[in-house]
């Protein structure tokens, strides 16, 4: 549905044909131009934002990528794609792709279909499951920095609230250092995460549940078919679209994790948690090193962007439009 | 899911000593001094106060910049619309961790750092592109007829939008402003750059400088986190309908 406000009304959506030519073609150039202006004018205000601080960084990074540079002055030290190749020598940062790969691999495996089956559960007729859904979401709606604050509490050597548990069963000798731990750490913090973030993926699941038509799963019922074969052959299939926005939520979210491992361990114990956001951090504003940490960043913007242009082309294509009107990249 | 912040909750009304030898059970003595003694310090008002001026100005900017593109989108054909909206929706593949360098080095040469803009204006720009997409999606289904008779009365186009279309569309300003105030509430790296003395501190900011001062005073650290906590847990309750609204708008589309 189009204006009509001042629109020629030979031309439709998307008036990329050029006008028509007749006897009153500069009136109507002249009405189309005014018609242009006042479109784009609406435009302007978002559009220097988004320029400004959105597009203008993020090609800056990419300028900045091929140089040596400490962030003072402007870049002038050009060296190619050497950011790059020391980059791929980075134990570190090797570390933080395999680490990235993890996280990802782990919510796929653990945190949706543990939101899902939750979900499923909460679909039914249950006595109090607003209350469930209120708790069970809560979480996302504190910030990772508060959220890891609190579970560094939690998971305190001797003192936290985690090693009384465990001794309190007899598992004295379970964890204990947590997130002091190499081996541990990043699995206390993909707990943390879940507990953080597995609501949000509920509720995307809950949403979808309702608008599947009570009636399908009646007649499946009617045709004898189980609880298991209801999910498998009716639900699942009608969820599929939201199951695969949450995916990739939850994908683009792993890879740009940083609050909640700064906040709880700054990637240490000895880089055991490091994240990609964290070591780009490190380099960026600890060590001054803006060129190599603008490279991180574009390398982070690559794996973000190959993900989601394969993904769009060949899982999600229909579903565009879902995707992108959900919270941006806020599903971890 | 709830044990986490009961147990904080609690300890917070515990002393220090008492955490450790009795880190489940109901406090002894109920402690409140924890709790009272942050909010008496000024501290504790000051960081809810600038985490509520920076939630409310990037909110009101990225709806009012968002509410008028979302209408030209809607209810105009024009050349380059569809490659700007293109480029628009590409801003959610963009990560913000990616940007905030040459964010930063911007905003430092701008002169905007230790300056409640230099976090209000990029978060407005990263939340246009959801806001604007919602928001496009909304005013499509408001009836053109509604359009052709405020025409015929002698509107302009930006009487119509303020007029009409924006009185419409308040269920949807509702939904894209709570997202826009939850997500500035609870970000995190960017006022870490941007302010580098405690002037303008935000609560996440707040709770982890304080977790570094006090680490060795648990149930201190355990009330200022449930104190943190509060503001955002008492505007979900309210918000909650519209919050929930606004992430699931699109997900079950499809």
């Amino acid at each position: 549905m189009t204006s009509t406000f001042l629109a020629d009304k030979r031309s439709g959506p998307g008036t990329d044909l050029p006008p028509p030519e007749s006897v009153r073609a500069r009136g109507r150039g002249r009405r189309r131009v005014l018609h242009w202006l006042t479109a784009v004018g609406f435009q302007l205000p978002a559009l220097v934002l988004f320029i400004g601080m959105v597009l203008l960084p993020m090609l800056f990074a990419l300028y900045a990528a091929f140089f040596r540079w400490g962030g003072f002055g402007m870049p002038s030290d050009y060296i190619g794609t050497d950011n790059f190749t020391q980059l791929f020598d980075n134990p570190v940062f090797l570390g933080d792709l395999w680490r990235c790969l993890v996280l990802v691999v782990l919510s796929l495996a653990f945190q949706l279909p543990f939101a899902l089956a939750m979900a499923v559960l909460l679909n039914q007729k249950l006595r109090g499951r607003a209350v469930y859904r209120m708790l069970f979401f809560a979480p996302y709606v504190l910030s990772e920095a508060i959220t890891g604050v609190l579970f560094s509490m939690v998971f305190a050597p001797d003192s936290g609230l985690a090693d009384h548990i465990f001794g309190a069963v007899g598992l004295d000798g379970v964890g204990g250092l947590w997130f002091a731990d190499p081996s541990y750490v990043m699995a206390t913090l993909f707990l943390v995460m879940m507990w953080k973030y597995f609501g949000f993926h509920m509720m995307l699941y809950l949403a979808g549940l309702q608008s599947i038509p009570r009636e399908l799963t009646e007649a499946a019922l009617i045709d004898g078919a189980s609880a298991w074969q209801r999910f498998r052959n009716v639900t699942l299939p009608l969820l599929a679209p939201t199951l695969r926005i949450s995916i990739f939520l939850s994908v683009i979210g792993s890879i740009q994790l940083f609050d909640l491992v700064w906040v709880v361990t700054q990637g240490g114990p000895d880089h055991h948690s490091e994240t990609m956001a964290v070591t780009m951090f490190q380099y960026g504003f600890k060590r001054y090193q803006v060129g190599y940490a603008s490279a991180i960043s574009v390398v982070m913007f690559g794996i973000c962007l190959v993900f989601a242009l394969a993904y769009q082309r060949f899982v999600l294509r229909r579903d565009l439009e879902g995707a992108t009107t959900t919270m941006r990249g806020d599903g971890k | 899911m709830v044990v986490p912040l009961v147990y904080a909750v609690l300890s917070g009304f515990k002393s220090t000593d008492e955490l450790s030898s009795n880190p489940f059970g109901l406090p002894k003595h109920w402690l409140t001094s924890n709790y009272t003694d942050i909010l008496a310090g000024g501290d504790f008002w000051r960081l809810l106060g600038s985490s509520t001026l920076i939630a409310v100005g990037t909110t009101v900017l990225v709806v009012a910049a968002s509410a008028l593109a979302a209408f030209s989108f809607a209810r105009f054909a024009f050349r380059g619309r569809e490659a700007l909206f293109t480029l628009f929706t590409m801003g959610l593949m963009f990560p913000f961790a990616v940007a905030v360098l040459p964010l930063f080095l911007l905003l430092r040469s701008l002169g905007l750092l230790d300056n409640p803009l230099g976090v209000i204006l990029p978060q407005a720009g990263f939340g246009l592109p959801m806001t604007i997409i919602i928001l496009r999606a909304f005013f499509r289904e408001i009836p053109g007829e509604l359009e052709e008779a405020a025409t015929l009365d002698g509107c302009s186009p930006f009487g119509f939008f303020w007029r009409v279309l924006l009185p419409m569309a308040r269920p949807a300003l509702g939904t894209v402003s709570v997202l826009a105030v939850v997500t500035s509430w609870n970000n995190f790296m960017l006022p870490l750059l941007v302010f580098t003395d405690n002037t303008w501190w935000t609560l996440p900011i707040g709770v982890q400088q304080f977790q570094g001062q006090y680490s060795a005073e648990y149930a201190r650290v355990f009330a200022y986190l449930v104190l943190a906590m509060v503001p955002a847990l008492a505007f979900y309750s309210v918000a909650e309908r519209q919050l929930v609204g606004g992430l699931t708008a699109g997900a079950t589309k499809g």
